[in-house]
């Protein structure tokens, strides 16, 4: 690029581009950002109405469905505090009570939470990293 | 034994690592003649006992020596042999292992294939590359050890984890760390060009084919997973955002961004500091993966249970490399002298908004990628970023990409008469337009305006790909086309076909979740499902059920769908095996849920439309890098090195 206005005209180009992306990027990103609540939390009235994640174990012996449906419901607990948590659709491969899970979706009533999608990946110990630390603290909070 | 013997094997791999990282470097800096001499015996060596090494583990694996722990933690007695095999790399221990046996692989070719490089030069890149070598070893030597003892051993091992054990995982991660760790060569160029001093046209042209081969394994590497998860982990998608594909993806970006700027550097004799800095990140974006993938910030079916040990010390190595070779660019960038200026209309100048967008949306990945480990560590909570954030954030830059990939193949180095691109162009881009706005009301009848973008952009760089092949090999006009152009129009090409493929695959993906009992029909998509029914099977270390379908389209049978729900016996975890019917035009895809009680199962059944053309592109992509390597002026240095080799070796073996 040879001449000053060139050169003058790519830069401003440039900057005008940064800018339009960097606007897109921040409403993309505050658009997309979820956040993680465990059951104590949710109970605790501090979850959004917007979608969330909640974590924590699916309780053993929760998990019903009506025959033939795909709509399930399980309750997802810290061993301090549960919510229940209604899904339809194929749950997926590692999912299974007295397992972590991670549900995404938004509260539909008092302990109520509506899940669009079940995310059951994990380590080998079953436990979602998020969910681990969630059932640390709730023990704690008894403990005191 | 055997295990000792590997483990004594690696020791002398970084001794000899050690070597080849120091004298020929010194020797280099002094004119040392006999100490630059070191580097490719000393390169041999290392190659010779990181072969052992593996050997080793292999031979551990193969005989079921479960006294070693990663054999123990890693495989079973019941497992196949193909899969013995492969669980080198199914655990943490094993896959660094491979790592640094496909550095050995690469340093081995440059330091036969640097022949016709002075020999300082080469030296110095081989000298990086032991650096580079001797901290991955250390690395796997003194934290993650594979033939560590178990005291005492066990009779039987802990299986190889399930996800794994499936073709893909014999050929996807070897692809895919022979891409990864090849960044390894352009930055060892990169920094012994610092090193140096000296950077010119003919350090690009001697840069350039080793980036395009590591950027060809990446590109098959990166395919093969996203094709691996597409029938096995994904319940039929193909690209999740996961941070661990986000960190395989982002070398491959500033690989590809890095080959557009060598072009420019070794035409034109500009953007040298870029080039170099590009060098660098693409290396450094790959140890960051490494890093993000064996440390326990994240879990995925990638990451294996980590300590952070492993993590510090990666990310000790990451600072290293990059911060030292950052410490020698800033002194010496404004060294590099452009040989020359270009207008606002010219081939350079399409590269370089090439580079400003591939490095915009590479940003854009980082950040999204980083951002909750940051928020993480600084415990302001648990946050994940979702996936419509990427793609916004990757379609912004990487669509104005994409519409100037066609203009910029056409424009000519230093400058471009604007008439002239237009007069050539503005028939494929009428053509574009009009297929790509009337092709998907007229084939789905309903289409969103960034559907018809999308199409409209991949429909042109298409067209304007073919444009010169046509004219050359059909019309039999204009000037032929050399090997590097053609590879050119066939990775563009490619580029067009993908795109064609994402853009359909998922606007006019079609998704049910059903339950349905034996017996029944199931219409879905415009095809029709009839459950036959579901029957136990016995694997060799699984049983599964499996469901029989019967596909039609029309009331014609297309064939029988046999998906299964594996219950894996060493690990007790279920795995979803989908059947899929395949053609040209679209994939049918099935999975057999779980059991619903009354005699029903959920299944999910999908339609994706051109889903074939996202693996076929992505193939063209690398068959056009394959194409361009075999280029004459690569293939005239190659021939040179040989003629010079006859003198080289009696120094080289004296040595």
């Amino acid at each position: 690029m040879r001449s000053r206005t060139q050169r003058k005209l790519f830069i401003g180009l440039v900057l005008v581009g940064i800018t339009v992306a960097g606007a897109f990027a921040y409403r993309a990103f505050q658009e997309n950002l979820l956040y993680f609540f465990s059951p104590t939390q949710v109970v605790a009235g501090e979850a959004p109405a917007r979608t969330f994640r909640l974590g924590g174990m699916v309780l053993a012996g929760s998990f019903t469905r009506e025959p033939g449906s795909l709509t399930s419901h399980f309750v997802v607990t810290d061993n301090v505090q549960s919510v229940g948590v209604t899904y339809t659709g194929v749950l997926p491969d590692l999912f299974r009570e007295g397992a972590g899970a991670v549900v995404v979706g938004r509260m539909s009533g008092e302990r109520e939470f509506a899940a669009d999608e079940v995310i059951a990946k994990h380590d080998e110990n079953y436990m979602p990293p998020e969910v681990a630390q969630a059932l640390e603290k709730a023990r704690e909070a008894k403990g005191e | 034994m055997i295990p000792e013997f590997g483990q004594l094997a690696l020791a002398l791999a970084l001794c000899l690592a050690l070597v080849q990282a120091t004298l020929p470097l010194i020797g280099a800096a002094n004119g040392r003649v006999d100490w630059m001499a070191l580097a490719r015996p000393a390169a041999a060596g290392q190659f010779v006992f990181v072969a052992v090494a593996f050997a080793a583990l292999e031979y551990a694996l193969l005989n079921d020596d479960f006294s070693v722990e990663f054999v123990a933690a890693h495989s079973n007695s019941a497992l196949p042999i193909f899969y013995k095999a492969t669980a080198a790399w199914g655990g943490h221990e094993g896959s660094m292992l491979l790592w640094i046996a496909v550095l050995a692989i690469w340093t081995m070719a440059v330091a036969a294939g640097s022949r016709s490089v002075p020999q300082e030069f080469a030296s110095r890149v081989l000298g990086v590359l032991g650096i580079v070598s001797a901290g991955m070893i250390a690395f796997a030597f003194f934290t993650s050890n594979p033939f560590t003892r178990l005291t005492p051993p066990v009779t039987d091992g802990n299986d190889l984890n399930p996800l794994l054990q499936d073709p893909g995982m014999i050929f996807h991660p070897p692809t895919l760390y022979l891409g990864y760790v090849g960044a390894a060569v352009p930055f060892a160029f990169a920094v012994a060009a610092l090193l140096s001093g000296k950077l010119d046209r003919d350090w690009a042209k001697w840069t350039r084919p080793w980036t395009i081969v590591a950027w060809i394994f990446l590109t098959c590497g990166i395919t093969l997973g996203s094709w691996w998860a597409y029938y096995e982990l994904g319940w039929g998608g193909w690209w999740f955002w996961d941070p661990v594909e986000n960190s395989s993806f982002m070398p491959w970006l500033m690989t590809t961004a890095l080959l557009h700027s060598l072009a420019v550097t070794e035409r034109r004799g500009i953007f040298k500091s870029w080039t170099v800095l590009l060098a660098i990140a693409a290396f450094s974006l790959s140890l960051l993966g490494t890093f993000l993938t064996r440390s326990p910030v994240m879990i995925s079916v990638h990451a294996f249970a980590a300590d952070p040990a492993r993590g510090l010390f990666i990310l000790g190595l990451l600072g290293l490399f990059t911060g030292g070779s950052l410490l020698l660019y800033a002194p010496r960038a404004s060294n590099f002298e452009a040989e020359g200026g270009f207008q606002l209309v010219s081939r350079e100048a399409f590269l370089l908004a090439n580079n400003i967008l591939l490095v915009s949306a590479t940003g854009a990945v980082l950040f999204g990628t980083l951002y909750p480990l940051f928020i993480d560590a600084l415990g302001l909570g648990k946050i994940s970023v979702g996936p419509p954030y990427f793609n916004v954030m990757f379609l912004l830059p990487v669509l104005p990409l994409a519409a100037l990939v066609g203009v910029g193949m056409h424009s000519a180095w230093r400058m471009t008469p604007g008439q002239l691109l237009l007069r050539r162009l503005r028939w494929p881009a009428v053509g574009a337009l009009v297929v790509g706005v009337a092709a998907p009301f007229a084939i789905f009848g309903a289409a969103s305006a960034l559907t018809l973008l999308a199409v409209t952009i991949a429909v042109w760089v298409c067209a304007s790909s073919l444009l010169d092949p046509v004219r050359r090999l059909v019309l039999r006009t204009g000037a032929p086309l050399t090997r590097a152009q053609m590879g050119m129009c066939l990775a563009h090409f490619g580029v067009g076909v993908f795109m064609l493929g994402a853009t359909v695959a998922s606007a006019y993906n079609l998704e049910f979740d059903v339950s349905a009992k034996p017996g029944d029909r199931v219409e879905a998509g415009g095809y029709e499902f009839v459950f036959r029914s579901v029957r136990s099977v016995q694997g060799p270390n699984f049983t599964a059920d499996e469901g029989e379908f019967e596909l039609l389209a029309n009331g014609k049978s297309l064939g029988i769908l046999k998906p299964q729900i594996r219950l894996y016996q060493v690990q007790r975890s279920p795995m979803t095996e989908a059947a899929i019917d395949t053609n040209v035009l679209r994939d049918v895809f099935l999975a057999l849920g779980e059991p619903l009680g009354a005699d029903a199962w959920s299944l999910r059944i999908q339609v994706k439309p051109l889903i074939g053309f996202l693996w076929l592109g992505s193939g063209l992509m690398a068959l056009g890098g394959l194409v361009a390597i075999t280029d004459r002026r690569y293939r005239v240095a190659t021939r040179e090195a040989r003629s010079t080799e006859h003198v080289e070796q009696p120094a080289a073996g004296a040595a």
